[in-house]
């Protein structure tokens, strides 16, 4: 493809120290992102994936593992190093109301990456970048002076983009960006989000927990299931053929809004979420898996490649 | 309609707080039958949980008021229906689950006696024992092991607490059940298990049920009929097939429809609804979603006739009514 | 640009302060009083000091609206004079106490660990000690006087606004707009100037407004035990004490400024929660505008 790859992370590990153990939030996690792609991250609750996205932008610390960025290993990265990079990794996060201060204004929130990182020489040059902004992400100037609080869950969205995009960055964390909007905002987000990728080259990581929208925003998807990727694959091949149980299992689980065909999950998925906390080795799906053997107990299972650029982290397909 | 388990006609509910009063529903009628199950769909702000609220008699006090039309449960006026009266029918007749399953339930209470409490109140003669075993029964109908009962509510994850307020909703085998955006909460899978679990113990119970979500894939799997809700009204209501049918819809459901990413479908550009949902303090004339809808026009300042477009399927719309030579109202 | 944004924030926080009429009414009483407090030279009938023992312990009268006490003084204005003191020791004590505690809250609220500890731990022990035994300790190092008393009184009330600041910024510090501070570039410092502390200063405000009513009564009690101002300076607490041992004959001198102690303690607890709410930012915007309603339901504004 000669695509350039932006990011990259190889074997990269999060574990977090609690009163009962290690919690393995993100437990070796490999995955490359090139240039002006977006890399859908599904999974639910617990599975990791808001973690990966804060481990990829320095705002945790990697308990293993490596970040590379641009071609250059980022992972012991200190926040003065970070300084720089800042400028080109960004983040959109999914509760619109708990991610804008509420004492300042939209002017004051667009602005903080500006005066920040000193981007503008004049108090002009400030306003002025602040509503090319403003206007990018479709909020029209008289909301210049409102507070967050004042605005619809859509409008404070696109403050957070707005933020985001400021100081013209390559690539993007989506965590959940839309999970919290009505259908019909949802919509507008999504769009402008496509829009703004295609006009600037964007890359991004969209964290999801939901499989319809991950679909029409990703070029490559990574199923997560507690801490490990356990299927990996170009959009469509996912959709069109999932092999990993899980990702089997999510797919089926989904309600789809229309009558014809299918009616609900005739293989519900049983059982709950085990724990992170010190799991043992071995598939950690194992115990919700209708196909699980003895196989998948004892020893961790890697990702095979199934087929060109298909992965799944699955005994059946162990060569 | 002798066999309406409920029927609600040109429903008003207005919030009168210190800073505005809020419109939440204006003109909603709807009826269901004894063991029918209804979607009722809408974005935030239609005004599907005050409806709800409502229907029990539970509005804030003070702020929300029933300010016209008629809500009949079961042959009791829920409008003028005393405390005490409505009281009786709380749990008993009929039951609601909320959305967040953690603040749903006592933190101090053990699971057990939370659904022993609500068959104690309403089964006042019954033997401490045969509670008891209801109780048990109950928790395994729901799928967690009865002898789980005497744990309390942080013990359990959430799907199980849903699995709980589901028990205690339903172990007086309410005539009526209002879930509010039972699954939103929770995981997908989770939320295929107790979807199915919900529909499991509706068909068991023969319980009539309203659903209410933003969700549109969740009503197609688990209801007959559909109403869509807007600005505090419902502007289509019908069968799912007929909803879902795609033949002839209000110009608002078809918005919805498209604004949705499909699995089963490639959609480059989702296509979006412009503008945003009224400003429920200013009471409109006409229809309310006019200002949004790409085929307005002039007749829409006055308040649209609802069309039968086909047997049950009606639709708020002018687009209709010309079509049907002016339809019934 | 800034100019009218504070304009505009001033008149939100008047307004909804106004909102309610109990709170208005406090306002009214308290701002009359600081008046008379401030202009007491114009406004009191008598000279406070000047003694008169013919006519002593003089009941309610024309001339004397609240009789006069052992030493003959007009007892009305003493509590004119008196309020000097008492505003002043409430103001002073709680900017000490709300100075140092939110600095103190912020930095062990920041630095975690140790320093943390070390800062809690002597905050810890501090609250320990009642509050009037604390001030009689520290009035008894820093000696008599009125600077010194606001001082006393201040220092013993630092622990409550350290523990609450530091409460607050520890819940701020998880925010995602702190996080999104950081993402911007944002130093620990700048996140802690521009973000956290701001957002943590209500709360202490509205402690403060609610403390200065504490603060006049530990003055008074501080007086009454005799560690407070010195006589003949006017205080209302230390008039509860002097006249305290006339409640048969002649209660009014005592119950007058105790009466006062009370209106004032009230109001003040009354606008700091009125306070509150102005201050909050969710809350700014909505109040006034009767045909406006921020909330669950999405808006659109006009």
């Amino acid at each position: 493809m000669g695509d350039k790859i932006l990011v990259e992370a190889k074997d990269l590990k999060k574990y977090f120290k609690t009163s009962k153990g290690m919690l393995h939030a993100v437990d070796g996690v490999n995955f490359k992102i090139p240039q002006g792609k977006t890399l859908g991250v599904v999974g639910e609750s617990g599975c990791g994936k808001s973690t990966l996205g804060r481990l990829l932008l320095h705002l945790h610390d990697a308990t293993g593992g490596k970040i590379i960025y641009d071609g250059i290993d980022i992972t012991d990265y200190k926040p003065k190093d970070m300084k720089e990079l800042r400028k080109k990794m960004q983040m959109i996060f999914q509760d619109p109301s708990a991610s804008l201060d509420p004492r300042l204004d939209v002017q004051d929130l667009i602005g903080e990456p500006l005066k920040n990182f000193k981007a503008c020489n004049s108090k002009e040059e400030y306003i002025e970048r602040v509503h090319e902004i403003m206007k990018t992400v479709g909020l029209a100037d008289r909301y210049a002076q409102s507070y967050s609080h004042e605005l619809d869950g859509g409008r404070r969205q696109r403050i957070g983009i707005g933020r985001a995009l400021a100081m013209n960055p390559e690539f993007i964390v989506c965590d959940e960006p839309v999970s919290a909007l009505d259908v019909s905002i949802q919509a507008q987000v999504l769009n402008l989000l496509m829009d703004l990728q295609e006009d600037k080259n964007l890359t991004y990581m969209f964290i999801t927990h939901d499989l319809s929208v991950v679909k029409h925003i990703s070029h490559a998807i990574m199923v997560m299931y507690l801490g490990q990727c356990v299927e990996y694959a170009e959009t469509k091949e996912l959709f069109q053929n999932p092999l990993h149980p899980y990702t089997v299992g999510l797919l089926d689980a989904v309600p789809v809004p229309s009558i014809s065909g299918k009616k609900l999950s005739t293989q519900v998925m049983r059982g709950e979420l085990t724990s992170p906390i010190e799991p043992k080795p071995g598939c950690r799906f194992a115990p919700r898996c209708p196909y699980a053997t003895e196989a998948c107990k004892g020893q961790n299972i890697p990702l095979y490649e199934v087929s060109q650029g298909h992965f799944a982290a699955c005994v059946k397909y162990a060569k | 309609m002798a066999d309406n388990l409920l029927e609600i006609k040109d429903l008003s509910v207005e919030y009168d707080t210190e800073i505005a009063t809020v419109y939440a529903v204006n003109g909603l009628s709807l009826n269901l039958k004894n063991g029918e199950t209804l979607g009722l769909v809408g974005e935030t702000g239609a005004g599907k949980t005050t409806t709800c609220l409502s229907i029990m008699k539970l509005l804030p006090e003070g702020i929300g008021q029933v300010t016209g039309g008629s809500i009949i449960l079961d042959g009791h006026d829920m409008v003028n229906i005393h405390e005490e009266e409505a009281q009786k029918l709380r749990g008993n007749v009929v039951s609601m689950i909320f959305q967040d399953p953690m603040s749903s339930l006592n933190p101090v209470m053990a699971v057990g006696d939370q659904i022993k409490e609500v068959l104690k109140i309403h089964n006042k003669d019954i033997s401490e024992e045969e509670l008891n075993k209801k109780v048990d029964d109950m928790m395994e109908l729901v799928g967690i092991p009865a002898n789980r009962k005497n744990e309390y509510p942080h013990e359990f994850s959430g799907g199980m607490k849903q699995r709980i307020v589901i028990a205690i909703a339903l172990v007086c085998e309410p005539k009526l059940i209002l879930a509010d955006e039972p699954t939103t909460a929770l995981d997908v899978t989770i939320q295929a298990q107790m979807l199915g679990l919900i529909n499991d113990l509706q068909q068991r119970l023969n319980t009539a049920m309203i659903l209410v979500t933003h969700d549109l894939g969740v009503v197609a799997q688990t209801c007959e009929n559909v109403a869509v809700m807007y600005a505090g009204e419902v502007i289509e209501s019908g069968s799912a097939e007929q909803i879902f049918g795609a033949q002839k819809m209000h110009p608002y459901t078809r918005g919805l429809f498209n604004a949705i990413p499909k699995l089963d479908e490639d959609t480059p550009r989702l296509e979006t609804i412009e503008g945003m949902i009224p400003d429920p303090t200013v009471k409109v004339e006409g229809c309310r979603f006019a200002e949004r809808c790409k085929f307005a026009t002039d007749h829409c300042k006055v308040n649209p006739p609802v069309v039968e477009v086909e047997p049950s399927h009606f639709i708020k719309c002018h687009l209709f009514a010309d079509e049907n030579n002016g339809g019934n109202q | 640009m800034k100019k009218s944004k504070k304009k505009i924030i001033n008149s939100r926080v008047f307004r909804v302060l106004t909102a309610r009429k109990s709170v208005v009414v406090c306002m009214i009483i308290l701002a009359i009083l600081i008046f008379a407090a401030i202009f007491a030279p114009l406004v009191s009938p008598y000279d406070p000091y000047k003694q008169n023992l013919k006519n002593m312990l003089q009941h309610v009268s024309l001339q004397h609206l609240f009789g006069t006490d052992a030493m003959g003084r007009d007892v009305l204005s003493r509590i004119i004079y008196g309020g000097r003191v008492s505003f002043t020791v409430g103001l002073v004590s709680v900017l000490i106490a709300g100075s140092i505690g939110m600095i103190l809250g912020l930095i062990a609220g920041m630095s975690g660990g140790v320093i943390d500890a070390v800062i809690m731990r002597i905050m810890d022990a501090m609250m320990s000690v009642p509050m009037i035994i604390m001030a009689l300790f520290l009035g008894s190092i820093f000696g008599k006087g009125l600077g010194n008393i606001c001082l006393a009184i201040g220092i013993s009330m630092v622990p409550s606004y350290a523990r609450l600041t530091r409460g607050q910024v520890l819940s701020i510090k998880e925010s995602d707009y702190v996080t999104a501070g950081t993402l911007f570039g944002a130093s620990n410092i700048k996140n802690a100037i521009t973000h956290i502390f701001p957002n943590s200063v209500s709360p202490n405000i509205v402690l403060m407004t609610m403390n200065l009513g504490n603060a006049i009564l530990n003055e008074a009690a501080l007086s009454f035990l005799g560690m407070g101002i010195n006589p003949p300076t006017a205080s209302w607490g230390g008039m509860v004490n002097d006249g305290y041992k006339y409640m048969t004959s002649n209660p009014v001198i005592a119950i007058a400024p105790g009466a006062f102690i009370m209106i004032v303690v009230l109001c003040f607890n009354m606008v700091g929660d009125a306070l509150r709410d102005a201050l909050d930012p969710k809350l700014r915007g909505t109040f006034g505008r009767k045909h406006k309603l921020v909330g669950k339901v999405d808006v659109k504004k006009n």
